[in-house]
C-alpha cells in the first residue's frame, strides 16, 4: 500500500512545477528515438514468430472437413488484433524498455546525477520521467500496429507454405465479419499499457537508494511489477471495452 | 550568507542531526568537518535541500528556505552551484555538454554565448581542449574539475562541495582545494565544503564548523584549530600518522 501511495504521490509531483515546453519537446523526442527505435527489433521478432506460430496452432485445431479455411485467417486476426499484439508486445516491452528506465534512472540516482539535476531548480521526476512516459505513449501504438500487420502476414506466410492453406482464403478470413472497434480496443490497450510501463519502471528506479546491487533489484521489480500491471490492465480492460453488459 | 539554527534530522528514531546552528559568509570558504558519520553530509544536504530538516531553519541572505515556497526555492536553487563527491557528471553528455547543461535550463541566452560561458569556465578550472571528451575518458581529478565548472557556469552565489578531494592524490586535491578557493575569493561566493581532508582544513577554512556525533562541537579557523582545547577535536586532528608525527616534531 506505501508503494502504491508513492507512486501516486510520484505521478503528481510530475504534474506540479513543470519546466518549460521546450525542454520537454526536445527531451520527449530523444526518448522517442531511444524507446521506439530500440525496440523495434524485438517487437518485430516476437510478432513475426507470434503469428506464424498462432497460424499453425488455428490450422492444427482447425483441420476438419467441415470448417472452412478461411477460418484460420479470421482466428489469426481476433487474436492478434485483440490480445496477442497488444499485450504480447507490451509484455516484451516491459522487458525492453522497462528495464532500461528503471536502471538508468537507478544509476542516475546512485552517482547523484539527479540530485544535481535538483540542485539547478529542476522538478527532475517531470523534467525525466515525464518525456518518458510521453514518448511511449506517443511511439507503443505505433509499434502495435507493426506488430499487428507483421503477425498477421506472417500468419499468412506460414498458413501458405507450411500448411497449405490457399491466400485467397487466408485474406478473405481476415477481412470477414471486421470489425473496426476492434482496432481501437487494441490502441486503447497499448495507450494504458505504455503508461503504466513507463510510469512504475520510472517510479521503481527513480526512488532506490543504496548501490549497483540495488539498480539490479530495482530493475526486476519495474519488470516484475510492470507484467502484473498489464496482466491486471488487461483483464479490466477486456471486461470494461468488450463486455457486452459493460461496453462503452 | 547562509545561516541556519536548530537544524536537526532524523533517521529511523536516530538524531543525525541534533539542533545545529551557524554562519556561513560570503566570499569566505566554510568547512564542515567531522569524522565519518557525523552527520556532515546530511548537514549539506539539509542546507541545499535535498533533505528536509525535521527541525530548524536555513535561511539564504535572509530568506527562508526550508519553510519557503517552491518558488523561493527555484528561485534560490538557481543561484546555487554543487560539486558532488562522485562528480555526479552526466555520463550521456560530453564535458562541454555538461557544463552548458545549467545555461541551457536556466537561462536564455544565445547559443554562442552560452559556449563562450563554458569555454571560460573550462579554461578558468585549467581543462582546454576537454570540450568533446566523455565524463568515463577523464580522470578523478579532471572530473571534479569539470563538476567546479559546471557549478559556477551560471555565477553561481552559493557553491557547494561535498568531499571535493575525496578519491584524488594529495596533489590534485591540493589542485582542487587551491581552485575552489580561488574562485570563492574572485567572484565573492558564499563557499560551503564539506570534508574531513586535513589539507583542505589547513588550507582553505576561512571558518570551520566541527561536528560530533551530529552536535556543533567547535567553530573556528584554521588559523585557531590546532590551538584549541577541544578533546574530540584533537582526536579527529591528530587521528592519522602523519598528524601524529608532524605534532611530535613541532
Amino acid at each position: 500500500m506505501k508503494s502504491i501511495g508513492g507512486y501516486f504521490i510520484f505521478l503528481h509531483s510530475m504534474l506540479v512545477g513543470r519546466e518549460r515546453p521546450r525542454t520537454y519537446v526536445r527531451r520527449t523526442v530523444e526518448e522517442c528515438v531511444a524507446i521506439g527505435v530500440s525496440s523495434i527489433f524485438i517487437v518485430m521478432i516476437v510478432s513475426i514468430f507470434s503469428g506464424a506460430v498462432s497460424s499453425i496452432q488455428v490450422c492444427y485445431n482447425l483441420k476438419s472437413p467441415f470448417l472452412s479455411n478461411f477460418l484460420v485467417g479470421y482466428a489469426v486476426r481476433e487474436m492478434t488484433i485483440l490480445e496477442t499484439a497488444p499485450t504480447v508486445t507490451a509484455l516484451v516491452f516491459a522487458g525492453r524498455v522497462g528495464s532500461s528506465m528503471a536502471g538508468q534512472l537507478g544509476s542516475m540516482r546512485i552517482t547523484e546525477q539527479i540530485d544535481a539535476l535538483e540542485i539547478m531548480g529542476l522538478n527532475t521526476p517531470s523534467y525525466l520521467v515525464l518525456p518518458k512516459i510521453l514518448a511511449s505513449i506517443l511511439t507503443y501504438p505505433l509499434l502495435v500496429i507493426i506488430a499487428t500487420f507483421l503477425a498477421i502476414y506472417s500468419g499468412l506466410l506460414v498458413a501458405e507454405f507450411v500448411m497449405f492453406i490457399a491466400p485467397e482464403d487466408y485474406i478473405y478470413g481476415i477481412r470477414h465479419d471486421f470489425n473496426p472497434y476492434s482496432i481501437y480496443f487494441a490502441l486503447y490497450k497499448s495507450l494504458v499499457y505504455a503508461f503504466l510501463i513507463a510510469s512504475i519502471s520510472s517510479y521503481r528506479g527513480f526512488y532506490i537508494s543504496g548501490g549497483a546491487l540495488e539498480v539490479g533489484k530495482a530493475t526486476t521489480r519495474a519488470v516484475t511489477d510492470s507484467c502484473i500491471a498489464i496482466l491486471l490492465a488487461d483483464y479490466l480492460l477486456t471486461q470494461l471495452l468488450l463486455n457486452p453488459a459493460l461496453k462503452i | 550568507m547562509i545561516e541556519f539554527q536548530s537544524v536537526g534530522k532524523v533517521f529511523n528514531d536516530k538524531a543525525v542531526l541534533d539542533g545545529v546552528s551557524g554562519r556561513f559568509d560570503r566570499g569566505k570558504v566554510n568547512l564542515v568537518i567531522g569524522a565519518s558519520g557525523t552527520g556532515k553530509s546530511v548537514l549539506l544536504k539539509c542546507i541545499v535541500g535535498l533533505l528536509n530538516p525535521d527541525q530548524g531553519n536555513v535561511m539564504f541572505d535572509g530568506a527562508n528556505f526550508t519553510h519557503g515556497s517552491r518558488r523561493l526555492k527555484v528561485g534560490i536553487r538557481k543561484e546555487m552551484g554543487m560539486l558532488f563527491q562522485s562528480g555526479a557528471l552526466f555520463d550521456s553528455k560530453n564535458v562541454e555538454e555538461n557544463v552548458l547543461f545549467p545555461l541551457d535550463i536556466l537561462t536564455d541566452m544565445p547559443r554562442d554565448a552560452k559556449i563562450d560561458r563554458v569555454n571560460f569556465c573550462l579554461q578558468r578550472v585549467g581543462l582546454t581542449n576537454a570540450n568533446k571528451k566523455m565524463p568515463s575518458e577523464l580522470s578523478g581529478g579532471m572530473q571534479k574539475r569539470v563538476g567546479v565548472a559546471r557549478a559556477i557556469v551560471n555565477n553561481s552565489k552559493y557553491l557547494f562541495c561535498d568531499e571535493p578531494t575525496s578519491g584524488l592524490d594529495a596533489r590534485t586535491g591540493l589542485l582542487i582545494d587551491e581552485l575552489i578557493r580561488e574562485l570563492t575569493y574572485e567572484y565573492n561566493i558564499t563557499t560551503t565544503v564539506v570534508t574531513h581532508d586535513m589539507n583542505s582544513i589547513v588550507s582553505m577554512g576561512d571558518y570551520i564548523l566541527f561536528l560530533e556525533q551530529g552536535r556543533k562541537a567547535w567553530e573556528g579557523t584554521s588559523d585557531d584549530i590546532f590551538q584549541v582545547d577541544v578533546a574530540v577535536l584533537k582526536d579527529f586532528i591528530f587521528s592519522s600518522k602523519l598528524m601524529q608525527m608532524a605534532k611530535a616534531q613541532v
